[in-house]
């Protein structure tokens, strides 16, 4: 549905979106995840056909962004960012206007917008004009505007941003529903949002690709290891060295809390040490209070693979 | 020309939603009336001479208010992004704002036929001259409103925009004044480029090809930068 090769943007000397590629298919929720400035807005600009790329092409709907703009713009949807809308109209009023520059026949205008209004859950207002909205709505009112047409791809820009919890569960709802029949490109730079809502994950930072995968394929490939927590009461040393003998086990840290002791062991390579571990301990005759496995979560892998850049380029440097 | 329409139609109505429209005419309309009330006393003649040249003056006083908006809104509002997203061309987008301006600028002037009335009511007034200069109008209505909307389209602000077209109208204005001092070519040029002058003729009763030609071609030209520069976004 996507296809982006080789895209670059540069503005007077920054690369915003420096030679990226990838591909988006049919029916996906993908999240570009990235810290603020990492080139989301500049990517999703791109493929919206707002501006063209420096280099490099991509596709949308199998029409180029470049050359077929008119026929991209017709078949995707797009909610930009902060999302812009006239103010002084009344929802009815831009949506039947946004209806008619997106070439509905006449005819099914009023039942497209009713449809988007409900869907959306805006029919109570959509007599009201917009600039008297809260925040919440005028991001439906904006989804709506995305919807109207029926378009093949919706690319939302940080659809949840500045919403309270409630709006963001509702918001997030309709983009899942969405989902089974549109192909959504989404970004955030929310985690869990993207753990809940995509069935893809493209990581961007400093304009670059760091990762692309499914969510649980991201996490079990950078879950190196997964971390186990353990309170034994003892000589915190001794338990240490005897731990730290097991075999698969790549650190053990020990803190001392109190007259017990806390250690965070780290398994090598995904592997799950919990029962050598605990034998361990049994055979030393230490006592053990508790033993709990952590999982990583996407945030932790998202700060992984972001401050790791910014490692290599400080070294490089 | 579907999504001219469009966004025509959304254009007029944002006018007549804000207090814009509504205070330029009527500001328009009492100077208008005013200066022809004293016109008509000084000049005691079935005609708008004298009426038409302060007219034409409030009209390059009020159009930079009209046309401020049109674009430098959009760019603030990020609303462009939203317009500029969907399958509507540049052209349509600059083109339509543009109607809906000059659309704006006929609702004003429009009113002054009044006037017209009046003349016939009270006196015999020569048709001739009163058709021509209101073709001028129209004409010359199209030139201010295209500069005004290119000036619109260079920045964000609407003040900036609005001060900007003013100085614009007046400096095209004054040229054909200074075109007087002298007969040299570059005063030829200055002449040629002034409103004043072409604008003069119609007040006569000439509607002079090469005057239309004039209006047409500058508003056509500027009406292309616009949209060049609109376009600019795509390479800045």
């Amino acid at each position: 549905m996507i296809s982006v090769k080789n895209l670059t943007k540069r503005y007077v000397n920054v690369a915003a979106v420096d030679n990226i590629s990838f591909e988006v298919e049919d029916g996906d929720i993908v999240g570009l995840l990235g810290p603020n400035g990492a080139g989301k807005t500049t990517t999703m600009r791109i493929l919206t056909c707002f501006m063209p790329a420096t280099e490099g092409t991509a596709t949308v709907a199998g029409y180029d962004v470049f050359n077929d703009s008119i026929s991209v713009r017709q078949k995707t949807g797009y909610l930009p960012e902060n999302v812009p809308l006239y103010l002084d109209m009344r929802v009815k009023e831009y949506l039947l206007f946004r209806a008619r520059l997106k070439k509905i026949p006449r005819k099914h205008r009023r039942k497209k917008m009713g449809d988007c209004l409900e869907m959306c859950g805006i029919t109570d207002v959509q007599n009201q004009i917009i600039g008297t909205l809260s925040k919440g709505y005028k991001q439906r009112v904006g989804l709506a505007d995305a919807l109207i047409h029926d378009p093949e791809i919706l690319i939302l820009d940080e659809p949840t941003i500045g919403l309270d919890p409630n709006q963001i569960i509702q918001i997030r709802k309709v983009i899942k529903d969405l989902g089974k029949k549109h192909t959504i490109l989404l970004s955030t730079h929310i985690l869990p949002e993207v753990e809940m809502v995509c069935n893809k994950v493209i990581i961007i930072n400093k304009g670059k690709i760091v990762a692309m995968d499914t969510p649980s394929n991201l996490m079990n490939q950078l879950k190196s290891g997964s971390n186990v927590v353990l309170e034994i009461r003892g000589d915190g040393k001794k338990i240490k060295d005897s731990i730290s003998r097991v075999e698969g086990i790549r650190s053990v840290v020990w803190r001392e809390k109190g007259d017990v002791n806390e250690f965070t062991v780290e398994a090598a390579e995904g592997k799950d040490l919990r029962e050598d571990i605990f034998k361990c301990i049994v055979k030393d005759n230490y006592i053990l209070r508790e033993m709990k496995r952590k999982t990583i979560t996407l945030e932790e892998i998202f700060h992984q693979i972001t401050t790791r850049e910014t490692e290599e380029i400080v070294n490089n440097a | 020309m579907r999504n001219v329409h469009s966004i025509f139609l959304r254009e007029i109505r944002s006018y007549f939603f804000s207090p814009i429209a509504y205070i330029v005419i009527s500001v328009f309309l009492v100077a208008s009336g005013f200066f022809f009330a004293g016109n008509l006393q000084f000049w005691q003649e079935a005609s708008l001479k004298g009426s038409l040249d302060s007219i034409q003056f409030f009209l390059l006083l009020l159009t930079p208010v009209i046309t401020m908006r049109l674009l430098s809104e959009e760019a603030k509002s990020g609303t462009i992004e939203t317009l500029m997203t969907s399958p509507v061309t540049d052209f349509d987008v600059v083109f339509g704002k543009f109607l809906a301006g000059l659309g704006l600028y006929m609702v004003m002037i429009l009113p002054t036929w009044i006037f017209v009335l009046f003349l016939s009511i009270f006196g015999n007034p020569d048709f001739g001259p009163i058709f021509s200069s209101y073709i001028g109008l129209t004409l010359m209505g199209g030139l201010f409103v295209s500069i005004g909307i290119f000036v619109s389209s260079l920045t964000r602000n609407q003040i900036v925009a609005s001060v900007i077209g003013l100085i614009s109208l007046i400096l095209l204005w004054v040229m054909g004044f200074l075109s007087t001092y002298g007969d040299n070519w570059y005063y030829e040029c200055l002449r040629y480029i002034g409103t004043f002058d072409h604008w003069e003729s119609f007040t006569k009763g000439i509607v002079d090809t090469r005057d239309v030609i004039y209006y047409l071609s500058f508003t056509a030209l500027m009406l292309f930068i616009t949209v060049r520069v609109v376009e600019s976004r795509k390479w800045r």
